[in-house]
């Protein structure tokens, strides 16, 4: 590849860099915000450093939400959430990929039919679904019919027949090993890429859930993370300081989690488009 | 380690056994509500009441969302916000992934990383952040923009006045497009990046040796070998587009703001629902939103097919 002008580039690379301070400015001042009080947030000009109003800001939101019951909530729903949909993925990924049964192929297209359509078609009738059953306010009205994952089930798929060969299970299978054990001994284990990179995605799409738990949660004690934080905003005085302070605790995880995984992550992410 | 003794299951019923979690969660919890929620559409009743007093009304849901003007109001919105978002994003993730693609190696990881961060964030988070940056007085936006406005010869490009963003009416929806298109860049960015690493690079030494310049390849073989990544990064931001709820609701305290500007059709629908009570009208318009998204995929659709140039398989 021919290298460009040394003046274009020098443009590029200071454009790209104004992009990156773009991208991180709103998190640098959500951080920056968490430690003032609110008059100092709305001063000329603004905080630009980290203040030492933080525990002020904690102390006020612990007291204006119930903040680690919803910390609680959330992490609950998340965790729930993440296993199930391992489990029940993993499964049903390997009986796609590896068995042949009755209906197998309109299934599997019903599944990635779904996963087209719209998911604001099915808000009404989940609402209703989960009155009749009685789960409002249940945290498992959200974690359970999230491990009903059509995502998940054509990543499992995919991931199984390119990565477990057929001959290995067919070898396991004469030398008397049960189909459950096949699954649990040898499936699983070479499963562990593909667990890791679903289960995160899982885990950070639960953790971030705010339509779901806005139409089931409906008493201020069941409220997870996001409703909690979007109930201290209110139209006249809202406590930013404290809000802010919310937002990046609810945040670092997901930062964390980002730091360590960045690159499965977007892979995860991004890997169904590639592959289409 | 000690080995559980596991149940015997014939290869014959094994792969049902395997399916059933998932198939009884995905008919009950996926598939059901769909088809529900069409049956809903052409229904009416008293929420107090109970779904005993449901009767089927016909069209009547939505020839009555068709005249409704809010509806339409929302749709337009909707739109605006989904190219106001969706085009830019494309034309600056394009040139961004070309630049990164061919100018960084080692530090490529941790540049595409952040640019993907914003992406895997809370939206609930992020838009309370946003909410405090445009604060019309003290916003750090606002103040960003008098700071650039007294540099010289850039003042009459930026507006005497602080604006203000999330309460006025006219700028709401480009508040919203800013935090949409802050939120998704990354994300087309490493599309894109994904489908620059497939086109084979003695493609560009050929083209090097023909004495073609960095545009003309940039025009001749870079563009065109993105084409059906654009093509499906297009729709997705269509599709992506025509759904948006969270930034807007938050943004706009759940209300659509100063006179509903900042309100979309899902929001719409998710109100008309929760706080009109009336999931039958709801409903109608989730379908009639879903018509909508449906006819700009195939208009997206046929606006690709019609550029393709000759020879292309793609």
């Amino acid at each position: 590849m021919t290298r460009p002008e040394p003046m274009s580039r020098w443009a590029a690379h200071v454009l790209v860099g104004f992009g990156l301070l773009l991208m991180i400015a709103p998190f640098y001042f959500m951080f920056v915000f968490a430690s003032h009080a609110r008059s100092d947030i709305f001063s000329l000009p603004p905080p630009l450093w980290f203040g030492d109003d933080f525990l002020l800001n904690f102390a006020i939101l612990t007291e204006r939400i119930a903040f680690w019951r919803s910390l609680g909530w959330s992490l609950y729903v998340a965790l729930a959430s993440t296993a199930l949909t391992l489990l029940f993925c993993s499964m049903g990924g390997y009986a796609f990929a590896m068995f042949e049964f009755h209906f197998k192929k309109p299934l599997f297209a019903l599944v990635v039919g779904t996963l087209l359509l719209p998911s604001f078609l099915g808000m009404i009738p989940t609402f209703m679904i989960m009155d009749a059953l009685g789960w409002i306010d249940q945290p498992r009205a959200l974690y359970i019919p999230g491990a009903a994952s059509a995502f998940g089930i054509f990543m499992m798929r995919q991931f199984i027949s390119s990565a477990i060969p057929y001959d290995l299970v067919e070898a396991a299978r004469m030398d008397g090993c049960g189909e459950l054990g096949i699954y649990w001994r040898i499936v699983l284990p070479l499963l562990q890429p593909a667990m890791g990179t679903l289960g995160l995605i899982t885990f950070i799409a639960s953790w971030n859930n705010f339509i779901g738990p806005l139409i089931v949660m409906r008493s201020p004690e069941m409220y997870t993370l996001p409703l909690a934080l979007r109930s201290l905003q209110s139209p006249a005085n809202t406590e930013w300081g404290a809000l802010m302070a919310g937002a990046a605790i609810a945040t670092l995880p997901l930062l964390v989690l980002f730091a360590i995984s960045s690159r499965r992550l977007i892979d995860g992410l991004t890997a169904g488009a590639v592959r289409g | 380690m000690k080995r559980p003794q596991l149940p015997c299951l014939s290869p014959k019923w094994a792969p049902y056994v395997f399916l059933s979690p998932f198939l009884l969660l995905f008919l009950v919890f996926g598939v059901f509500p769909l088809v529900f929620s069409l049956y809903l559409a052409f229904q009416s009743w008293e929420p107090a009441a109970g779904l005993s007093t449901m009767k089927f009304v016909g069209l009547e849901n939505f020839s009555f969302a068709l005249q409704d003007e809010w509806f339409w109001k929302s749709l337009k919105n909707t739109a605006w916000l989904a190219i106001a978002t969706g085009v830019p994003q494309h034309l600056v993730a394009i040139p961004l992934a070309v630049f990164i693609h061919g100018a960084y190696r080692r530090s490529r990881n941790a540049i595409i990383g952040i640019y993907f961060l914003p992406y895997i964030t809370s939206t609930v988070a992020i838009a309370m952040m946003f909410t405090t940056l445009f604060s019309t007085d003290y916003g750090v936006i606002n103040q960003g923009l008098r700071a650039l406005g007294q540099l010289p010869g850039l003042g009459w490009l930026l507006p005497a006045q602080p604006i203000d963003w999330l309460n006025h009416a006219e700028n709401v929806k480009p508040a919203i497009s800013l935090v949409v298109f802050w939120r998704y860049l990354g994300f087309n960015t490493v599309l894109y990046l994904a489908a620059l690493q497939t086109i084979p690079a003695d493609i560009y030494e050929a083209a090097t040796m023909d004495g073609a310049g960095r545009w003309q390849q940039f025009w001749c073989i870079t563009l065109p070998s993105l084409r059906p990544m654009i093509y499906f990064g297009v729709m997705l931001s269509v599709i992506g587009g025509m759904q948006l709820f969270e930034e807007p609701f938050i943004l706009t305290g759940g209300r659509g703001g100063t006179d509903q500007a900042g309100m979309t059709t899902a929001m719409y629908m998710y109100r008309t629902a929760f706080e009109f009570n009336d999931f039958g009208t709801a409903s109608a318009l989730s379908w009639l939103l879903f018509i909508f998204v449906a006819l700009l995929t195939w208009l997206t659709k046929r606006a690709f097919r019609q550029a393709q140039p000759q020879g292309d398989g793609t």
